[in-house]
């Protein structure tokens, strides 16, 4: 800034001044001229990159263009959420590996959700043993690269699992083996949409249920044991519609063959480390997330709670939980969003997602202005697309609340 | 109730008394913190049992059954050790102990890995100058490291001026890691600066310009900017211009580091009260002045705790550089298993890499909690 | 409130100081200010009061640009405020402000609080620059504290520390935003002293308070606003005695006889 020590009198006293000032020293015009520079600077270096690229382009003699995906791809997927062959076109590919990273990312996300909540709340218990395994588990997961953990998962620990002859077994139905782990899987048969139209009915059934007990408090005071009767109504229905049809789903049971298992549901090594490793890393992140949003409802709130008469749980589930949800929401999806961005570590450990098949069509075709602009658009509009459903979430939250 | 009051002391002259043995002392912290209730019982035997599950397994594979010295004719020069020189049934540390070099220092030539210790005691000894309390004259250390260190330091790792040059081909390891790591983040904080003033900026196009830059390279995973820099980089430069791909990688991490960077700054400018600028702008502070005497200062001394720990999560992620063939840490780790000579010692590698990481990390993340607790004193009484 | 020590009435020059003609400020759709008109001769101490949101801090903010006004002229010591970013320097220069919260430098030390404008702003050596902190420091009482750090001291300290860094840049206009309001009843005093004291010295005063005692002592004009106008100016003895305005009148008793 010009700090020269001009004499006053040339600063013009009267009301038109501003009519007349150089364009660098006035505050609205200096705001707009850097503006345009910064905008021809972007547009001129732009510009230039664009002039390389067609240039290298055309001296490689790749063209631009998405007409490659219909090329045939001609390579294998260890796992596909849709069924492909060695001579599906790439695009079809690259729909699987986003439906692949999907998957993963959303078994991955429960499993943290769950595993989250129950290290966080450890990590809140009055027992002093509790609390610090909580903690240790924390700062070990925390501070090791997660690339590490899953390939310690895939590399180190499930390729110490036995053979399929060896196979563990729970109960003779499912079984795991250095191949992967076999579950059974439901085969429906005619009355099948009957026991899975009672479960839809007894959910509904249930939310109904909630709301008349509700109400009902409100008008006479009288409360009811909503939780264990909703329980029962949610397994009770769908069980007694199976039974009084005759049991209309058959299950297929995995039989040891010659080599492997045949039939059933097949979840592959690769899947399971993924799953587990990303899974049980974000669930540290989430522990900690629900550890600060309970601490953040300040310990007045539960006094002031307590000496109301409030029992201890309704204490949390009245007070405090309301709060700290509130508290907890945002960074939760954050973390939701880590665990699509993190799925990108699959291809190390062989699972086929979208990043580790663009990466081989690149590699293929030498399309890589495409390739990169596929995988930008994917994770931006996943990203973009999770936050507005978790923000509008959130914004229903903050609505009740007040 | 028991009255203590009838025994006669004048006001102000009642003597302490110790509490009741069942609240103090080992039995009252475990009735407290193990045993208060049977519910809280069950759940300490449940821990316990827990422990036990893991832990004696692991001292007995990691350190009783574990296997520490080379075979005699190892140490004698009559072979090269393997991993069928571990007998003892638990963990073949003579894997690590046989590799530890490479791990460190990747394929640098022996002979000139003194060069690389010169550069880690140089690092070292300024990262202390600049944060410890009791060195008073800071300055002079600043310049030197953000000035003169990184010439000097690329000029004793690559070579030239009469030293022997390494290509960074062979540069590996834990070094490799900690330059990835520690020059995105350098070179971030200044790109991190100008973008959290740019998005704060009344400027509109300014604005958008910044804020969409930090939403991108926020929006998409680090191993998809750094497949960027790979395969689509070299594709933007003029045709006959070719950048080394670890410079592409670096250029890579510093944006993508720089967004993060960005967004701990801003939280510090938003730390900072309005009164703040006001002040500054009262007194005649120009935009820059202001930003550069007020209002960095503090709102960097509030973000530092963040950057370190931005700090630890990219010395993390370095670990994704692996996907373009650089040997960092893990990688090397991984590929020193996959020789024939030592098929069998994943978990040995991973184990060693993940002590590694965890004690650096570790370290570093305490210190920025320690930081974070000083702020809150800070200047006060 | 020390009331006897009634203040030598320096004199006041018929040179204008600060001049605001017709000028009007929006927030949005809100209107603060309603044609503005006022002019400060040099020498002069003025007392604004009102009730709180009448527009008070925000008119003196817009004397030393910290607000933009939208509508009307503002001229201090000859020079416009206009978009002109060398005027603005000229007249941040010029005018030296106290705030409510004090905005100190809480990185700095005392010192370097009072030395860093004259430093910076001015280019003055950093040896003359500290003499002259020490001397504002002396005058506001507090020289032992120099080396300290703002937030070590008590409010009414920090506040007398905020006074002296103004005046280091050796103002010809002082602004005071409810100098006294975040302070404990115990430090008013000390805070007043020293601008009863400056007062004293000549210095072009304009205070936002609501300290009645002050404004009687040091006043040559207090001006009542209300909801972003200017209801009623006048020589402290009439204004207190004969308010002319219902609106101001109404404002006295409630800040009078509570």
């Amino acid at each position: 800034m010009a700090m020269a020590q001009g004499t006053p009198e040339n600063g013009v006293a009267n009301g038109h001044s501003h009519h007349h000032v150089a364009f660098w020293r006035d505050e609205r015009k200096r705001g707009l001229a850097a503006q345009l520079v910064v905008i021809l600077a972007i547009l001129a270096f732009g510009w230039y990159l664009i002039a390389n690229l067609l240039a290298n382009q055309e001296r490689l003699g790749i063209p631009l263009g998405l007409d490659f995906l219909e090329n045939v791809a001609g390579f294998q997927l260890s796992f596909a959420v849709l069924p492909v062959t060695l001579e599906s076109p790439i695009g079809r590919l690259l729909v699987v590996g986003g439906l692949n990273t999907l998957v993963a990312a959303f078994f991955s996300a429960i499993i943290a959700t769950f595993v989250g909540l129950l290290i966080g709340i450890m990590r809140l218990s009055h027992n002093w043993l509790i609390s610090r395994i909580a903690a240790t588990y924390i700062e070990i997961i925390r501070n090791i690269p997660l690339l590490l953990q899953l390939v310690f998962w895939y590399g180190g620990v499930l390729v110490t699992l036995p053979r399929p002859r060896d196979s563990l077994s729970a109960f003779d139905l499912v079984y795991l083996n250095i191949k992967g782990l076999f579950m059974p899987r439901p085969v429906p048969e005619p009355g099948a949409g009957i026991v899975l139209i009672a479960f839809v009915a007894a959910i509904g059934i249930a939310i109904g249920v909630a709301r008349w007990a509700r109400q009902r408090q409100m008008a006479t005071g009288q409360q009811f044991a909503t939780v264990p009767v909703n329980f029962a109504i949610v397994i009770g229905l769908p069980t007694f519609a199976y039974l009084l049809l005759g049991r209309p789903i058959a299950w297929d049971v995995p039989q040891p063959g010659a080599f492997n298992f045949t039939g059933g549901v097949t979840i592959l090594p690769e899947m399971t480390a993924l799953i587990i490793g990303l899974g049980l890393s974000t669930a540290a992140y989430v522990a900690e997330i629900v550890r600060s949003g309970i601490n953040s409802v300040s310990h007045g709130q539960t006094e002031a709670a307590l000496a109301l008469g409030l029992k201890p749980r309704w204490c949390m589930r009245l007070v405090i939980l309301p709060q700290a949800l509130r508290v907890m929401i945002p960074p939760m999806i954050s973390q939701y969003l880590n665990v699509v961005k993190n799925s990108t570590l699959a291809g190390f450990i062989g699972y086929p997602d979208l990043f580790s098949i663009i990466g081989t069509s690149q590699n293929q075709t030498g399309r890589a202005v495409e390739c990169v602009m596929i995988l930008m658009l994917f994770y931006l509009s996943v990203s973009l697309i999770i936050s507005v459903i978790m923000n509008w979430y959130n914004k229903r939250v903050m609505l009740v609340e007040r | 109730m028991t009255d203590t009051t009838n025994q006669g002391f004048a006001p102000g002259t009642r003597p302490d008394l110790p509490p009741p043995v069942s609240e103090s002392g080992v039995i009252g912290w475990l009735r407290h913190n193990l045993f208060s209730s049977w519910w809280d019982t069950l759940l300490t035997l449940g821990a316990i049992y827990l422990i036990y599950l893991i832990v004696p397994p692991f001292v007995t594979w990691a350190f009783l059954d574990a296997t520490w010295n080379f075979v005699p004719e190892v140490l004698s020069g009559e072979k090269s050790p393997q991993i069928s020189d571990c007998t003892s049934g638990g963990a073949c540390w003579i894997f690590v102990r046989a590799r530890f070099g490479q791990f460190f220092y990747g394929f640098y030539p022996d002979a000139e890995r003194w060069r690389v210790n010169i550069v880690l005691i140089l690092l070292v000894a300024s990262i202390y100058g600049l944060l410890a309390e009791r060195v008073k004259n800071k300055q002079p250390i600043a310049w030197f490291f953000f000035l003169i260190f990184p010439i000097l330091a690329f000029v004793l790792l690559y070579g030239g001026f009469g030293l022997e040059v390494v290509p960074t081909q062979q540069w590996g390891g834990f070094m490799l890691t900690l330059i990835i790591s520690g020059i995105g983040i350098v070179f971030s904080l200044p790109i991190g600066i100008l973008l959290a003033l740019g998005r704060r900026s009344q400027l509109p196009v300014v604005h958008l310009l910044c804020t969409l830059f930090i939403e991108f390279a926020r929006g998409v995973p680090l191993i998809t900017i750094l497949f960027m820099a790979n395969v689509m980089l070299p594709l933007f430069l003029p045709p006959g211009v070719e950048f080394n791909i670890l410079v592409r990688i670096l250029i890579g991490v510093t944006l993508f580091a720089s967004a993060y960077m960005a967004e701990v700054i801003r939280g510090g400018l938003q730390a900072l009260p309005k009164g703040q600028y006001e002040g500054a702008m009262a007194m005649g502070l120009g935009y820059w002045q202001m930003m550069r005497l007020i209002i960095m200062p503090q709102a960097l001394r509030v973000a530092i705790p963040s950057i370190v720990n931005n700090f630890i999560s990219l010395a993390q992620d370095t670990t994704l550089v692996a996907i373009v063939g650089l040997y960092d840490f893990l990688n090397i780790v991984r590929a020193g298993s996959r020789d024939s000579n030592w098929i069998g010692t994943e978990i040995e590698g991973y184990v060693f890499c993940g002590v590694v990481y965890w004690a650096f990390c570790f370290a570093m993340s305490r210190y920025s909690m320690h930081l974070e607790r000083k702020l809150h004193t800070g200047h006060k009484r | 409130m020390s009331t006897q020590s009634t203040a030598a009435n320096p004199s006041v020059s018929d040179e204008v100081m600060i001049q605001m003609v017709g000028v009007n400020k929006w927030y949005g759709q809100f209107h603060v200010l309603k044609d503005i008109d006022l002019t400060v001769n040099t020498g002069e101490r003025i007392v604004v009061c009102g009730p709180s949101g009448s527009g008070k801090s925000t008119m003196i903010r817009c004397i030393n640009r910290l607000e933009e006004h939208q509508k009307g002229k503002i001229v201090v010591d000859g020079i416009e405020l206009t978009h002109d970013l060398k005027h603005i320097e000229k007249i941040r220069r010029e005018v030296g402000m106290v705030f409510q919260h004090f905005n100190l430098f809480p990185h700095l030390t005392v010192l370097e609080n009072l030395t860093l404008s004259p430093i910076w702003v001015k280019k003055v050596p950093k040896r003359e620059a500290e003499e002259v902190a020490m001397h504002f420091l002396e005058r506001v009482k507090i020289p032992e504290q120099a080396a300290k750090y703002p937030g070590q001291l008590s409010g009414g300290q920090q506040q007398r520390v905020a006074i002296a860094r103004s005046l280091c840049m050796n103002p010809k206009v002082m602004l005071f935003d409810e100098p006294t309001s975040a302070l404990d009843p115990e430090m008013i005093k000390e805070v007043l002293d020293v601008m009863i004291g400056l007062a004293e010295s000549g210095m072009t005063m304009i205070c936002v308070t609501h300290e009645m005692g002050f404004a009687r002592t040091v006043a040559n004009r207090v001006i009542f606003m209300d909801r972003g106008e200017i209801i009623e100016q006048n020589e402290p003895e009439e204004f207190f005695n004969n308010p002319t305005s219902e609106r101001t009148r109404l404002f006295l008793s409630q800040i009078l006889h509570h």
